[in-house]
């Protein structure tokens, strides 16, 4: 076994001391799963449970499994709820994706004056969250009549200084005979930013696609702001305008929870390796 | 975007001889590939400079400038001075708004830390079991805060049949009332923020304890030392660096908690567990007074930049030292 802070060291006998400590990290996994995983558990089995249990009741086990409470739910808007935020997920994601490689490149491979400027102001936003400005920004987003809309639900998500930051570190490590080499044969700033920049910087563009998926995807204050009718809720804001009552219990209040936690679940299970290299790298940082 | 024509200095050296003749044409170009040389960077940073200025600057800017004004829709801002300020720093709702934001940001940072370096600890290492435990715990992390509040507000059900109460009630413990008591609700929140971050907390420990050498922990256990030596002697002392940097970004992040005890308690019970956003939102929402709620963003916009300011300046000074 390899050593660690707390690891046992080389292999020995199973003495009683030994078989102690074992017993003792078994207990402790078995503590650590029943405070993480059995809450999660939990809401999960309850959403898929049929049958009505009290407020602040839920099952362990599944108890007569049905779909009714994803039912109720989708009466009361779940499905709406679901489409405005895939919508605003897809084009929010693919524009601050887009944006950000776009203005990585000009910072990663370019030298001009202003550059330290322009960097400075980039991560001066990180200063500015939408919960500091949040006030102001809807303010703003009136002015220019984008409350309850769509535009105001993905603009305003767009700049985000982290994906920047990652992606112009992750640029400029890219070695520059390879961009010497297509100029070379004449190729364009934007050809090479398309042809050879962005290829070689999938890894770093995949890691800020999980975070900005997260990060789109877990908005409440902003949605709470804008959103003004029901038609335009978005999944967070539906989870939250679902009140417990006393005939449906928790159920169709943890049946929207779920339905906004697993694509979140997903997306960290498939992409998982991204995901921690960017917690590492960039995302300390932010 | 339009299309960026080429800015290569191998053209510009090929083209003359090439050609060999107008020289005229020859400076033209030049000048041609110098311009778009130099405008190049700026294109490609134009997107992003437009958001940010219309997303992040001018709402920020806008927000100074409103503090200084009452604001009423429909009749025209009026135009008060320190009016707003002034009520910010003697309002008594505002202060204990701080007072619980600065009390949780500092202990539900430090739970999660706490928490997130034994995880850590307990969940180090290659082996399989270990890898698929640590997935499993980080899974909290990665899930929306809204649907976390949403589960443990069904689970901390103040009822004696609450999910939480009832396994406290087998433990031989009688019922808490959780969030629905002033005092209790602000450490249940905090509970609940320790529960999401801890993991995420682990994660970075966890990259912090694979950067120790290994061999100090090999030398001091030739040396005799026992885990709790080694813990104190080795992993604590490398893991300082990173530990203060987190600390204090989740400190200033933890300024602007919103989302949780919104969903949670809505920022009671009788405001006991009021934060400085959601006295924010409610004054422009709820009071309709725009003009005092950017004065409040306002002061947490320089207190966000001042700690973030003093951090960078802390952690240059290490550097350098």
């Amino acid at each position: 076994m390899v050593a660690t802070a707390l690891g046992l060291r080389a292999p020995r006998k199973l003495t009683a001391r030994r078989s102690g400590r074992i017993a003792v990290r078994l207990f402790l996994y078995a503590l650590v799963i029943a405070i993480f995983m059995v809450p999660l558990w939990s809401m999960v089995v309850t959403a898929l449970s049929g049958g009505d249990p009290q407020l602040g009741q839920v099952y362990l086990a599944p108890h007569r499994l049905s779909l009714a409470n994803f039912a109720t739910a989708w009466h009361f808007g779940l499905g709406r709820g679901l489409l405005n935020s895939v919508i605003v997920e897809v084009f929010g994601l693919t524009l601050q994706v887009a944006v950000s490689a776009f203005a990585a490149y000009g910072l990663a491979r370019k030298r001009f004056r202003g550059a330290a400027l322009v960097m400075l102001l980039i991560l001066a936003t990180m200063m500015m969250p939408e919960e500091v400005i949040a006030i102001p920004l809807y303010l703003v987003l009136g002015k220019v009549g984008l409350l309850n809309s769509y535009g105001g639900l993905i603009l305003p998500i767009v700049g985000w200084a982290l994906p920047i930051y990652v992606l112009t570190g992750f640029m400029r490590r890219i070695p520059m005979e390879l961009e010497e080499a297509a100029r070379v044969d004449g190729a364009s700033d934007l050809r090479i930013f398309l042809r050879v920049i962005l290829p070689l910087s999938l890894p770093a563009l995949g890691t800020c696609a999980v975070f900005g998926f997260l990060m789109i995807w877990d908005q409440y204050l902003l949605p709470l702001l804008i959103v003004q009718t029901p038609k335009m809720n978005t999944l967070t804001l539906l989870v939250t305008s679902l009140q417990a009552s006393q005939e449906q219990g928790e159920g169709v209040r943890l049946a929207a929870a779920v339905v906004l936690m697993v694509p979140s679940v997903l997306v960290y299970l498939g992409l998982q390796r991204l995901f921690e290299r960017g917690l590492l790298g960039g995302a300390l940082k932010g | 975007m339009p299309s960026l024509p080429s800015s290569s200095a191998p053209v510009a050296l090929r083209e003359p001889r090439a050609r060999g003749g107008d020289d005229a044409v020859v400076a033209r170009t030049h000048r041609r590939i110098h311009r778009m040389n130099r405008l190049s960077p700026w294109l490609f940073l134009a997107p992003a400079l437009a958001f940010f200025s219309i997303f992040k600057f001018w709402p920020s800017i806008w927000g100074v400038y409103l503090s200084f004004f009452h604001v009423r829709p429909y009749l025209g801002d009026e135009y008060i001075g320190f009016e707003n300020f002034q009520r910010a720093f003697t309002d008594p709702d505002l202060r204990a708004a701080v007072g619980h934001t600065v009390l949780d940001a500092v202990v539900a940072v430090a739970g999660s830390m706490l928490v997130g370096f034994l995880l850590a600890l307990l969940l180090e290492g290659p082996a399989r079991h270990v890898r698929i435990l640590r997935t499993a715990v980080f899974l909290p992390a990665v899930t929306a805060m809204v649907a976390i509040a949403e589960l443990w507000g069904a689970l901390l059900f103040p009822g004696r049949y609450g999910a939480v109460n009832s396994f406290l009630g087998d433990l031989g413990i009688g019922p808490q009332p959780f969030l629905s008591s002033p005092h209790s609700a602000l450490w249940t929140v905090m509970l609940v923020q320790i529960w999401k971050a801890a993991p995420y907390d682990m994660v970075i420990f966890l990259a912090g304890l694979v950067g120790i050498d290994r061999q100090l922990y090999e030398s001091a256990a030739i040396d005799g030392a026992n885990g709790w030596q080694r813990l104190r002697a080795v992993t604590l002392p490398s893991l300082k660096p990173i530990t203060t940097i987190v600390l204090t970004l989740g400190v200033i992040r933890g300024l602007r908690v919103f989302t949780e005890i919104y969903v949670l308690t809505g920022g009671g019970p009788g405001g006991a567990t009021e934060s400085v956003v959601t006295t924010m939102y409610k004054t422009t929402v709820v009071a309709g007074d725009a003009g005092y709620a950017a004065a409040v963003s306002t002061l947490l916009l320089i207190a966000t930049v001042l700690l973030t300011c003093l951090l960078l300046w802390w952690r240059n000074r290490r550097e350098n030292a």
